[in-house]
């Protein structure tokens, strides 16, 4: 699942992703978090370091592993897609999607395994819905391709693509309950809380939710 | 077979090994699994490195079905250097200069600690099938008597491949609060019915040569060579891949441009096994080998806690570091995955790469840097986890 990242998310002054300290933020301290998709093992330590989370990973590529091995983490290599399944409930207070459910063959599977195995879920993901790329679609009539999403149609690993408004939907259909919605903009601030839906699915480049078993 | 002839006899190793013994009297035997109490008993090993004065850097290496104590010294039978010092030495993964390094003979081994070719203190002759059956556990509860004995509480590391994996499970299963961190690799919480029936094969070959004699042939001067060299061949297949022996050997012939329509060692396979089995009959016991490779048949965690391996290490504060490899099918991923998915389960701490590589199940000895990079990590972290980094 690492080559999902679809946005450069811009960071802060320490050099922490932006998206990564909003997840860190909705993570309360001392609990037990598993990543899935977790890359080079940066989010986890975050946690770790910050809200001294009890943390684990999961991460395709052998790369990744290695790096986090290294880091201390501990970290399966495996597949959110199939290795999921193979998790008890309840195993985890927060099991964390970070850019990976649009890389992934069946989202909603993923998401009502996330559910299942934490006893909430953290997903973040790129909005499909945003205006840079519905401009992109409205008047040069090609898929969306810039420097935030630099992959060709054709070997994208992003293979479900969706919009905030979508992943509100989905959230409904899996009996999701959403806790803490926030759309992040270009620059990686959150959008206006005042605003509707309507403008975050317009002005968020991305998506990120904290959800809870309804 | 008719190219096996039989090797000169080695210098015994059984009683009095070039190594470190520790001994146990009678007063302190071994309480094994088949519920027969050894003694008096003893057990080889070798050191390297020193221990800090917290006792805090020990880290066990755990062998292999053939392996010995001399896992990064010249081997003193074989004069070969040590069976695994791509992992074990100054500054590899499991770095000598700074950890205390321990690796014992197994009990049921042939070089040093006791077994089935040692004396039998109530008859003065070698136990042969004398000796009770060995188990996992068996092995590891002697290494625990030997760490004992060495004064040290808690091993940093238990490190091993293949059956020496299989202790570093049942280390952390048994003695969760002595085992800081564990790196089984390529190996399996129990042994599979196509493992235990290579084995069989293996062991009915020893026992179909007329030498065995009953398991009684050091005391009537015979050697079950050739029965051992066809058992050893066999396994050694089983430790490569069909790829691996493909590079190596493919079709080639052997030292010939044709076949010559006889059974003599034509191609090059033939005469790499021939070799791998009269060289290994050098060195190993033929009772040692029943022994030991029937203890791996025996070993299934999970039944030890009510079929369920998660129970064998709940509440388990050990680091866990799992290893396998893409094409080892002795041991296949698909295991080492079931070990991940129970210590998950178990809410352990554990780590989980599945390296790279044609090798088959060998590939845990040899140069294969992915599972340095993985285990020196792995490793690493934990010292500095542990304070001795």
């Amino acid at each position: 699942m690492t080559a999902t990242a679809l946005l450069t998310p811009t960071e802060d002054h320490a050099g922490h992703r932006l998206d990564f300290l909003l997840v860190t933020d909705m993570v309360e301290p001392g609990s037990r978090v598993l990543d899935v998709g977790c890359g080079d093992g940066s989010l986890l330590a975050l946690l770790r370091d910050r809200r001294g989370v009890d943390g684990r990973g999961i991460e395709l590529s052998r790369e990744g592993v290695n790096t986090c091995l290294a880091k201390g983490l501990p970290v399966i290599q495996g597949d959110a897609d199939t290795d999921l399944s193979d998790y008890p409930d309840d195993a985890f207070d927060y099991v964390i999607l970070s850019q990976t459910i649009q890389a992934t063959r069946q989202p909603k599977v993923v998401l009502e395994n996330l559910l299942r195995i934490g006893r909430r879920a953290i997903v973040s993901f790129p909005n499909f819905g945003h205006w840079s790329v519905r401009l992109d679609l409205f008047l040069r009539g090609r898929m969306p391709v810039t420097r935030n999403m630099p992959y060709s149609w054709y070997d994208t690993p992003n293979i479900h693509f969706c919009t905030i408004r979508d992943f509100v939907e989905l959230c409904g259909e899996v009996g999701a309950e959403m806790e803490k919605a926030v759309a992040l903009d270009a620059g990686g601030s959150p959008v206006r809380v005042t605003l509707p839906w309507w403008a975050w699915n317009l002005l968020g480049q991305q998506g990120v939710f904290l959800l809870k078993r309804r | 077979m008719s190219s096996i002839s039989l090797p000169p006899e080695p210098r015994s190793q059984v009683d009095d090994p070039s190594s470190l013994v520790a001994r146990f009297g009678a007063d302190e035997p071994l309480m094994m699994d088949a519920g027969i109490p050894l003694g008096p008993w003893q057990i080889a090993y070798q050191t390297y490195g020193r221990l800090n004065a917290d006792k805090t850097n020990a880290v066990l290496i755990c062998h292999a079905l053939t392996g010995d104590q001399h896992v990064a010294n010249v081997s003193p039978v074989t004069g070969k250097p040590g069976w695994w010092t791509t992992m074990v030495g100054p500054g590899k993964p499991v770095d000598t200069d700074r950890f205390f390094v321990i690796c014992a003979n197994v009990i049921g081994g042939c070089m040093g600690t006791t077994g089935p070719a040692s004396t039998d203190p109530a008859t003065g002759r070698p136990y042969a099938l004398d000796f009770p059956v060995v188990t996992i556990r068996d092995m590891v509860r002697a290494q625990a008597a030997l760490i004992d004995r060495l004064g040290i509480e808690t091993l940093f590391c238990v490190v091993g491949g293949s059956m020496g994996g299989m202790q570093v499970l049942q280390w952390a299963a048994s003695y969760p609060d002595r085992v800081f961190s564990a790196l089984p690799i390529a190996t399996a919480a129990r042994h599979s019915a196509q493992n235990i029936a290579f084995h069989e094969v293996g062991r009915q070959a020893v026992m179909a040569d007329p030498d065995w004699r009953g398991g009684r042939y050091l005391v009537e001067g015979t050697r079950p060579a050739k029965g051992l060299a066809v058992a050893r061949m066999g396994a050694h297949i089983t430790y490569l891949s069909e790829m691996a022996l493909h590079r190596k050997f493919g079709r080639n012939y052997q030292d010939r441009n044709a076949p010559t329509f006889s059974f003599d060692a034509d191609f090059q396979i033939e005469s790499y096994l021939r070799y791998q089995g009269v060289s290994f009959v050098e060195r190993f016991d033929a009772n040692s080998y029943l022994y030991v490779t029937r203890a791996m048949d025996y070993f299934d965690l999970a039944a030890e806690h009510g079929g369920s391996l998660a129970k064998a290490f709940k509440g388990s504060a050990t680091r866990f570091c799992v290893i396998s490899f893409t094409s080892d099918w002795l041991f296949p991923t698909s295991d080492s995955r079931a070990i991940v998915h129970a210590l998950n389960a178990a809410a352990a701490s554990v780590g989980f790469v599945e390296v790279e590589s044609d090798k088959g199940h060998d590939a845990f000895l040899l140069d294969e840097p992915e599972m340095f990079a993985a285990a020196k990590g792995f490793i690493d972290a934990a010292a500095r986890v542990r304070g001795i980094a």
